[in-house]
């Protein structure tokens, strides 16, 4: 049995990493995700993990590294934030098109400029439409969890696809939880070896990443999206196997006292912690409020967001990041479009907070709730606020 | 020239596009992008091969008595060896049809 013990997450998600015995890690510091890849380089050192730890002269190499040691059949891992994502992004896509699950943490932050290096989605919304499974972890238990689950669902033939892990940075990467840390058994138990495939070895030539000309990119395009279609089964079937092995229950939105909730916060990430506590403060004088967590983002769960949304008169959407020019953040723009078609929608309100590290408080969550249900008829683009922005 | 045969629709698309059998590349006739072919004038070849050595797609090849010849399956018409050789012996001519 594992046990439960306080560590900060970043270490504990490097642990966790460390349970599905990479074979190859390649990554390059950069703040606050630093400690993941820092930590798992002491493991190797230690001689803890048999694995190749390469360090590499940056981010465009840790990932190019990870996709050739994927395409070679290796188990891989990295980590990463904000420029970092950034710098990545060229490769991102080739890795999700040649069907190489690497495995990545994002400790979100901030994009420059201003040059920041503290807590909001814009890396990761920057990154949106790369191909990746993306998961939200909202706290150091499901960041540890989602990292090992991300292996599985990853390596599994219907997705074959590289995941990546979301935690906020600073609120998450830096902060000391109480965890429960499976033991190597029961990672092993819960996660098989990775099976590829197809491997780069002379003895069976196969060629990867090849040249796609216009007769065949539409097909390859709409295959590329059916795999990632797919795969929102796979990660219910996984958190399903999870749950039943290790007691956890996940969601690919989860809902918190949504039952007669006529105002309904949305958030994903670390600050769905936050709401909870705003939330049962204003059931504690009898407004109707709930809450509703998402924690898949890629592939979108259009059917159960519209599900848990059901019967709400107005829903307050939370973003931590801009979509400039745009019509909303970009979780918001995705909420609007599941709803378009409904019959019976409710108003829909999109408040762009915590921005660059910028806190957000309980009150803060209560005053957003409370005017997300007092609005009467917007204008589509009277529809966001950055919220907490002085005049 | 044989016709590549695509995948007929995308689910007979590899995963990753990853192409199984080795030196398939072969299959797939560039020729067809070619809109002019290079003719050599024996005449005025000196032998030297700075076509060979120049050809990006390495489709030219010497015969037994020295001159040279391009693979028209692979020849994609881009007049590198016609710009290359120095006596004038590659002249690019139109493809009719």
């Amino acid at each position: 049995m594992g046990k439960r013990i306080g560590m900060e997450i970043a270490l504990a998600a490097a642990e966790a990493a460390a349970l599905c015995r990479p074979d190859v890690i390649a990554a390059y510091p950069i703040t606050p995700n630093t400690h993941v890849p820092e930590h798992l380089s002491d493991i190797v050192a230690e001689g803890r993990l048999d694995a190749e730890f390469i360090c590499v002269e940056s981010e465009h190499s840790a990932i190019s590294a990870c996709c050739g040691a994927s395409g070679a059949g290796a188990r891989t891992f990295t980590a990463t934030s904000s420029q970092g994502l950034l710098f990545m992004q060229e490769v991102l896509p080739i890795v999700s098109a040649m069907r190489l699950p690497v495995i990545m943490i994002i400790g979100n932050r901030a994009v420059s400029g201003p040059i920041n290096i503290w807590n909001d989605h814009s890396d990761i919304m920057y990154q949106r439409d790369t191909g990746w499974v993306s998961l939200f972890a909202a706290n150091g238990q499901e960041t540890v969890d989602m990292t090992i689950q991300a292996f599985k669902i990853g390596e599994h033939r219907d997705v074959m696809l590289p995941v990546n892990i979301n935690l906020d940075g600073f609120q998450l990467t830096h902060v000391v939880e109480p965890i429960f840390m499976p033991d190597q058994e029961e990672v092993d138990r819960f996660l098989p070896t990775y099976k590829p495939l197809a491997q780069l070895h002379p003895d069976k030539p196969v060629s990867m990443g090849t040249l796609g000309l216009p007769e065949i990119f539409n097909e390859t395009m709409r295959a590329k999206n059916e795999a990632l279609l797919n795969a929102k089964q796979v990660v219910l079937d996984v958190w399903k196997e999870w749950e039943q092995q290790f007691g956890r229950k996940y969601e690919p939105v989860e809902s918190y006292k949504t039952d007669g909730a006529e105002t309904v916060l949305v958030t994903m990430g670390s600050m769905g912690e936050t709401a909870e506590i705003a939330v049962d403060e204003l059931r504690k004088d009898g407004v109707p409020v709930g809450l509703v967590k998402i924690k898949l983002w890629r592939p979108f769960p259009f059917a159960e967001l519209r599900k848990a949304v059901k019967g709400a008169k107005s829903l307050a959407v939370m973003d931590r990041a801009v979509s400039f020019g745009g019509p909303g953040g970009p979780v918001f723009a995705e909420i609007r479009s599941a709803l378009y078609e409904e019959p019976k929608k409710p108003k829909t309100f999109n408040f762009i907070i915590g921005l660059g590290g910028r806190d957000v408080a309980v009150d803060d969550f209560i005053k957003m709730a409370k005017k997300a249900a007092s609005v009467k008829k917007l204008k589509p683009e009277d529809a966001y606020e950055i919220y907490g922005v002085r005049e | 020239m044989a016709q590549k045969k695509w995948p007929e629709g995308w689910q007979e698309v590899n995963p990753g596009c990853m192409v199984f059998r080795p030196a398939s590349a072969r299959d797939y006739h560039t020729g067809s992008w070619r809109a002019k072919k290079p003719i050599w004038d024996n005449k005025k070849c000196i032998k030297c091969g700075v076509c060979f050595m120049f050809c990006p797609e390495g489709c030219i090849t010497e015969d037994k008595e020295g001159y040279f010849t391009a693979n028209l399956d692979y020849c994609k018409g881009c007049g590198i060896c016609a710009f290359e050789c120095w006596p004038g012996a590659i002249e690019m001519v139109n493809e009719e049809g």
